[in-house]
């Protein structure tokens, strides 16, 4: 008697989460989103949330199209507006998983008072930046990550303003997990992304991009691989450095790693106590 | 539907327009408030943050106009009512995430307590220019509903009113008042709980197989859900299909433009409010809303001692456009006389449905305070002349 074998077509894990229907996506040839994207759907998975209460939201440009592909309740909202969205998002339904994948300029220029205040108030949603070191979406202009001399649409003679370090600003602007990686880093990647899904309060994850066709070919970055080389030769590991170590500069060694990991109250948990304590006096 | 009553605060007060606010928002079952402090607005929000830890309602101060209007949004997807609250340079900011809610079609509330502009002009003064950027602010095609209440009762009421036409048709309602209604004390009677008709958000009661975010019912208006419930919807201030989904196509954007303009539009004449009492032997039509209404009254009063007939339209619900009841009443060529708090608003608008069958004088008025009576008593006498 023989017995059937079944021999079927082997599915993959990270397709359940996705829109299907929407691939292909918008993103380049060679483009560091989907790496992102990949890394976090898998630490999704292994987080093992009910699919049905995490929430993405994104902001406008590159990056902000990841909440169009994921198969959750997804949000895109106004430029710049993801955070100030997913706060309201968290304190009208503190049950729900709310995830910020944006990039560097939605973020942190257009955006970075909305990032810095919700790290302070240590709001709890994990943010997610793509950052690719350019508006790729309009057409490679300088951001507020640029590095020093290198070539944009509207720097083409180089940049000459300084840029933002993020780990260091969200460290100190109070968020309570910080690491770095780059689209090369995709298993700690996939890592950071998981314990900042876990962690209560403001999480913040940057992962370094590659732009090809954007940044990568104004500065000698022929293609995805070869910036992605670049990344494995220069990246340095050094967790919990000193914050003036957090390096990152244009041509220069990058320092990666998981940089921070504390505690602290919450808003939701700090508004909640001092309310209840209220009530117990008030005898309400 | 009905309040809970633990929350409402049955009964007669004598409160600010600001105060009252507030209250019609609690009413109205709103549990998140998202607000930025400004003058002459910010006692709405020192209100809400205190009662709200008892009426179970979240409170938060953001670090600007930008993220308190979007926040409205979040909070309003995460199953909240919400509301904000600002005065003219925060509206101003606010303009972004007005569009961001009548593109995703979010029922929310935006306060405007209106002061002398432009720029930050009379932050303590009362002013009623916000009116056109109330109807156009934001860019693209959309339309909104803004209600003028003209005191403090009528705030509470209105604000409830907001609420209600918020849900209904799922668009951010604007409730544009001024520093004048906003800080003057009055008797407020809150009813019984019991007596409060409340709109219930419209979530769908399809399977998330069967459910589009943004196939609209006969009325022109879609059913929503909140997150979590399982719908795995998107939501995106990108032109969008049916389903949510980002479609960058003139075909597309026709489809979603007109619908979004159409279901306030064709909705107008069940969405309207207007005060009006126009006896048939009136010779002039003055034409006010919100605080300017309180001086018009007192005027008609002064006029009929000099032997001048007024009538009176107040439009209470200002956008939509009342265009019907300017038409019926320019068929008789009376002339309107339109007293605001601008240097020309929505005399436009009167002037547009009077269609050359009757003239339209403007008292205008830069703001700061009320109009003079003499000064709108001067433009009647010669409007009939």
């Amino acid at each position: 008697m023989s017995v059937a074998v079944s021999n079927p077509i082997p599915v993959n894990p990270v397709e359940k989460y996705l829109r299907m229907e929407r691939i292909p996506h918008i993103w380049c040839p060679g483009c560091g989103i989907g790496t992102a994207l990949n890394a976090f759907i898998r630490a999704l998975d292994e987080a093992g949330f009910e699919p049905d209460k995490v929430c993405v939201v994104s902001g406008i440009g590159c990056t902000g199209r990841v909440a169009g592909y994921v198969n959750l309740d997804s949000f895109h909202t106004t430029h710049g507006r993801a955070i100030p969205f997913a706060t309201g998002l968290k304190l009208a339904n503190p049950e729900l998983k709310i995830v910020v994948f944006s990039g560097d300029g939605d973020l942190i220029a257009i955006g970075g008072n909305h990032f810095i205040h919700a790290a302070q108030k240590n709001m709890d949603i994990t943010v997610i930046c793509v950052n690719n070191f350019n508006y790729a979406m309009t057409g490679g202009q300088y951001g507020p990550t640029t590095p020093i001399s290198a070539q944009t649409s509207t720097a083409p003679w180089g940049s000459y303003q300084a840029p933002f370090n993020l780990p260091k600003l969200a460290e100190s602007a109070g968020a309570v997990y910080v690491a770095r990686w780059t689209t090369y880093h995709v298993h700690q990647m996939k890592k950071s992304i998981l314990e900042a899904l876990r962690k209560k309060g403001f999480s913040f994850v940057e992962i370094i991009s590659q732009c090809p066709t954007l940044y990568g070919r104004r500065n000698k970055f022929r293609d995805g691989i070869t910036h992605m080389e670049w990344f494995k030769e220069h990246s340095v590991i050094k967790d919990h450095p000193i914050p003036s170590d957090i390096n990152l500069g244009f041509r220069t060694e990058t320092i990666v790693g998981k940089f921070l990991d504390i505690e602290r109250p919450t808003y939701l948990d700090a508004m909640n106590d001092r309310y209840q304590r209220i009530r117990e006096e008030k005898g309400v | 539907m009905k309040p809970d009553p633990k929350t409402v605060l049955t009964g007669t007060h004598f409160l600010k327009g600001n105060d009252a606010v507030c209250e019609g928002a609690i009413s109205a079952g709103c549990n998140f408030v998202a607000g930025y402090p400004i003058t002459p607005s910010t006692d709405i929000i020192e209100r809400i943050s205190k009662r709200f830890p008892f009426t179970g309602g979240t409170f938060i101060q953001m670090e600007d106009e930008l993220s308190s209007s979007i926040a409205v949004s979040g909070a309003v997807w995460g199953g909240a009512k919400a509301m904000t609250v600002t005065s003219g340079p925060g509206f101003s900011l606010m303009m972004e995430n007005i569009g961001y809610a009548a593109m995703t079609e979010t029922p929310c509330v935006f306060v405007d307590v209106q002061r002398g502009g432009p720029s930050t002009g009379l932050p303590t003064l009362p002013g009623q220019a916000d009116m056109m950027q109330a109807r156009w602010g934001s860019h693209g095609d959309y339309q909104i509903i803004a209600l003028c209440p003209e005191s403090p009762q009528e705030c509470y009421d209105l604000t409830i009113k907001a609420f209600n036409l918020s849900e209904e048709y799922r668009v951010p309602v604007l409730l544009m008042t001024d520093e004048c209604v906003g800080h003057m004390s009055e008797r407020v009677v809150i009813p019984p709980a019991d007596e409060i008709e409340l709109s219930p958000r419209r979530y769908t009661t399809l399977p998330p197989s069967e459910f589009h975010l943004f196939r609209p019912g006969k009325d022109l208006v879609p059913d929503m859900i909140k997150a979590g419930d399982g719908y795995h919807v998107h939501v995106s201030g990108l032109t969008h299909d049916e389903h949510g989904r980002p479609v960058i196509t003139p075909e597309c954007q026709d489809a979603l433009v007109r619908r979004l303009v159409n279901k306030i539009r064709q909705n107008e004449p069940k969405i309207r409010m207007v005060e009006e009492d126009i006896p048939d032997d009136s010779d002039v039509i003055l034409v006010s809303y919100g605080i300017s209404s309180r001086i018009v009254f007192l005027v008609r009063e002064l006029a009929r001692k000099e032997g001048i007939k007024a009538g009176i339209i107040r439009p209470i619900v200002v956008w939509p456009f009342p265009e019907e009841v300017f038409r019926k009443a320019a068929k008789k060529s009376r002339p309107f006389v339109v007293v605001e708090m601008n240097m020309g608003q929505i005399v436009y608008e009167v002037e547009r449905c009077a269609a050359g069958q009757a003239k339209t004088y403007l008292v205008p008025h830069a703001g700061g305070t009320v109009h003079n009576p003499e000064d709108i008593l001067k433009i009647i006498r010669e409007a009939v002349k």
